[in-house]
């Protein structure tokens, strides 16, 4: 059987590390062939190989039988290989024409000819039912018409095989399953198409087949309609693993974290948050549903102290903190896993080190008399890398950058959770990761709780509030909408009241 | 560690191989202008360094700007572009020199009053435009421009009123208890004007690569240039940072400013803006930010500038060649990332062919 794209024993080492082990991709002619992989395990190295920015360090490459050697990305186009990158390249004031045809435009004379560019572009998107204006500017369109954009780039270049990489990340659920609907448009007129992902459901949807590999290494590739996401879940990651976190029910205690009719301003100067009031005790976990945009970040910085609040009052273990600086609130017991992890998170041009002490260097051992100590800092990172298992190239000194997301995100947490601090406010504390990492941050987490802390999980995940918390907050245009057991609800009722629906039977 | 030696290591190859690549453009410029570009180095070079003499003019031209080159530099570590290192160190300079025509003291103390006031106003000089940008998100290039106008102004009003000299441009010459040089270092040098500025130079690069690298506030600071907003979310108060910055960056340049002004030269002139503080961009720049880089660029800047005179008379090359070499340098400082890439790109490929 003849593949389209077919890549054997693919070999890349980088600095030491092996991206790539030993890996073999298969793509038949027409189908949706699903890269599985946690973050790291080198999707996007194999796909770089493929696409001609890397060049493999042993291995070939065959397109439609031939061996190729794919010297660099126009190499890749002309034997009809095209990539929709996950971070799109795009001139934002240039209209979509302009853009597509960007790096060949038609032109008489040197005069660019934008009119049978955009007629064939009008063409392609109606034969593939993408749905794309021509004449519209990239600024004016919505992220999902970008993408249409890129793929459309790929279509006018007349590429047979499409390289999604991570396509859903940006993309709204409605756009999402409009995506579905197109990468299958695309099959059925005959193109291939190969995507990247970590995200189990958007194989089942969509995938022909899947091959995943892990750590670098070929484990596999099956038939998606034959087998389970766990079954797939576990050759990802290589083990047994659970969607449904491992909790026992435990007495709440004392209150750690009291916020009491807290109203915040956001940017524009309207009140975000309006008397806002909870409750999170020790021993607990309170989780946050909510629609993105609904006063939840508000919440949290003025929790942390990233924000003012106009007024109310927050108090941390019976200290009211409102009005205190935010080393002074670490000092007093509060840790916070960001939204953020690249922005507020980790100075990224920092090694791991320097960032697991970005907090308490100030504190002995890590300095003394304002001298910092680098034996004391190597240590605690260390020691941090290795229980919350961050890997990385290079140790305590690699550069917080060079991480990937999922090991950005364990270092974080690491370092938070070894603050021991009272309250861990954690926010969107598994978004992008994988379902390995996923399920042990879950863990973490519900070990911070047992072991008498509170926690407040913020999260637009249903499924993590409903999974991980003992009590659910719905918060909706900025205020308290109810508050349930998370053990007597489910998410259709959490659902609606996300909606603004107010329930009865509150606790 | 290992890891930190190698990257002091590739920064020198790239300043070694920046500075190659300015004077191989210095010398097609030579050729292009009829010149012999041999005989023309040989007497630039000779004429920074041939003699105990020029030797020492070169590192009294050259500690001016090693102070401005680290005021530079210290303030981009916290994300700071510090263009106002001339303004600082003339206003630096213009209160050191005030204190040294109004006090009368013995040379130790007056001096050490001297610096002290020059670090304070090089200070103040830098903290305004740092608590603006903190406080008001005004940017500190514009801000720090302005104020090199304000000090230039100053300047031009209050030293023909209180001290003037000889010309109406000019201050008195400043005492000999006022001067930092000293008798048995020009006599060292055969009576070059090389000061003891060198040695607060020396020093001032050996306390900012400590300050950057050893102390919680290098710390704080580095976190802050980097990203502000981690620097925040961990409890550093980033404001005071950038004032903090700025202050340092202020005190650096107004120290050289009093070793500008009664060391390298005896009086202070209106009308002028000391052309060390833009100067320092490029020493800082060449240094890669690094206080024991800009030492080296400073060095070599020094050199330059001390030497252009002597090619100038000894060949019929014109002293805007070793400018315009300068300027090359700096081109290629600042397009460093390009070196850098074709550094590592050789790198890789003598690895694979060892792996082969």
């Amino acid at each position: 059987m003849e593949y389209v794209v077919e890549m054997r024993g693919i070999r890349k080492e980088f600095e030491g590390i092996i991206a790539n082990d030993g890996i073999t991709l298969a793509v038949k002619q027409g189908e949706i062939h699903a890269l599985l992989g946690e973050n790291g395990a080198g999707k996007s190295t194999l796909m770089s190989i493929l696409f001609g920015l890397y060049q493999p360090d042993g291995g070939s490459i065959f397109v439609r039988g031939q061996q190729v050697h794919i010297h660099n990305p126009n190499v890749a186009y002309e034997l009809g290989i095209g990539m929709v990158h996950q971070h799109f390249k795009l001139v934002h004031n240039f209209t979509i024409t302009e853009n597509i045809i960007l790096g060949q435009e038609p032109h008489k004379l040197g005069v660019v000819n934008t009119v049978s560019a955009a007629k064939r572009i009008k063409e392609l998107s109606v034969r593939y039912g993408l749905n794309v204006d021509p004449d519209a500017k990239i600024e004016d369109v919505s992220v999902g018409m970008q993408q249409r954009v890129e793929i459309l780039k790929m279509l006018y270049r007349n590429a047979q095989v499409l390289i999604f990489d991570e396509p859903t990340g940006v993309l709204t659920p409605q756009e999402i399953s409009e995506l579905m609907k197109i990468m299958k448009n695309l099959v059925t007129e005959g193109k291939s198409i190969i995507l990247i992902t970590h995200k189990l459901k958007e194989i089942k949807a969509a995938a022909d087949r899947c091959t995943v590999i892990r750590r670098g290494q070929y484990v596999g590739t099956v038939n998606v309609a034959a087998t389970s996401e766990k079954e797939m879940a576990e050759m990802m990651v290589g083990r047994q693993i659970s969607f449904k976190v491992a909790k026992e029910m435990r007495e709440p205690g004392d209150v750690l974290l009291k916020i009491e009719n807290l109203t915040v301003l956001n940017n524009t100067k309207v009140a975000a948050l309006k008397e806002f009031s909870l409750e999170v005790h020790s021993g607990e976990i309170v989780g946050v549903a909510g629609v993105d945009g609904n006063g939840q970040t508000e919440l949290v910085e003025a929790i942390t102290g990233l924000r003012k609040s106009e007024s109310g009052s927050v108090w941390l273990s019976g200290i009211e903190i409102t009005h205190m600086t935010i080393k002074q609130r670490i000092n007093a017991g509060l840790a916070h896993v960001p939204e953020d992890r690249q922005k507020h998170g980790l100075v990224l041009d920092y090694s791991i080190e320097d960032n697991m002490v970005l907090e308490i260097y100030g504190r002995e051992p890590f300095s003394k008399n304002s001298l910092l100590n680098r034996t004391a800092i190597r240590q605690y990172a260390e020691e941090i890398m290795k229980h919350f298992d961050v890997r990385s190239a290079q140790g305590p000194v690699t550069s917080a950058r060079s991480l990937s997301g999922g090991n950005q995100q364990k270092a974080i947490i690491g370092r938070e959770m070894s603050l021991n601090p009272k309250v861990l406010i954690a926010v969107q504390p598994t978004r992008g990761l994988d379902v390995g990492s996923i399920e042990y941050i879950h863990k973490r987490l519900v070990a911070q709780r047992d072991a008498g802390y509170a926690v407040l999980l913020v999260s637009l995940e249903l499924d993590e509030i409903l999974n991980l918390s003992d009590r659910i907050a719905v918060i909706s245009n900025g205020e308290l909408i109810g508050l349930v057991n998370a053990a007597e609800t489910n998410d259709i009722k959490v659902g609606l009241m996300m909606a603004g629906v107010r329930r009865e039977g509150q606790v | 560690m290992t890891k930190f030696k190698i990257q002091i290591n590739n920064d020198a190859i790239i300043l070694l191989l920046t500075i190659l690549l300015g004077l191989l453009a210095g010398a097609l410029f030579m050729l292009a202008t009829g010149h012999d570009p041999l005989l023309g180095y040989e007497f630039l070079f000779r004429g920074g360094l041939m003699s105990l003499e020029r030797i020492g003019n070169t590192l009294a031209t050259a500690t001016p700007l090693i102070f401005t080159g680290l005021s530079v530099a210290f303030a981009f570590k916290t994300g700071l572009f510090n263009i106002g290192a001339a303004g600082q160190m003339l206003f630096g300079g213009f209160c050191a020199t005030a204190v040294g025509l109004t006090l009368q003291l013995p040379k130790p103390v007056l001096l050490s009053v001297m610096a002290f006031c020059a670090m304070v106003s090089g200070a103040l000089w830098a903290a305004l435009p740092g608590w603006f940008k903190a406080k008001f998100n005004v940017h500190e290039v514009v801000s720090t421009i302005m104020f090199n106008w304000i000090a230039y102004w100053l300047v031009y009003y209050f030293v023909p009123i209180y001290f003037k000299g000889a010309f109406e441009t000019e201050s008195r010459n400043i005492p000999l208890e006022a001067s930092l040089r000293s008798e048995w270092l020009s006599q060292l040098f055969n009576g070059s004007y090389i000061n003891i500025g060198l040695f607060l130079a020396l020093a001032a690069v050996l306390i900012s690569a400590f300050l950057l690298q050893r102390t919680t506030l290098g710390f704080e600071l580095k976190a802050v240039g980097f990203n502000r907003y981690a620097a925040e979310y961990a409890g550093i108060n980033a404001s005071r940072s950038i004032v903090f910055s700025m202050m340092i960056a202020g005190a650096l340049a107004g120290l050289g400013g009093m070793t500008l002004y009664s060391g390298y030269a005896t009086n202070i002139q209106i009308g002028v803006l000391p052309s060390q503080g833009i100067d320092g961009i490029a020493v800082a720049l060449l240094g890669a930010n690094s206080p024991w880089g800009v030492l080296a660029a400073a060095l070599f800047f020094g050199t330059l500038y001390s030497g252009k005179g002597f090619m100038n008379a000894m060949t019929s090359i014109p002293p805007e060649i070793a400018d315009t070499i300068i300027a090359t340098i700096i081109y290629f400082a600042a397009t460093n990332v390009l070196i850098r890439k074709v550094l590592d790109k050789m790198k890789n490929r003598n690895r694979n062919q060892g792996g082969n």
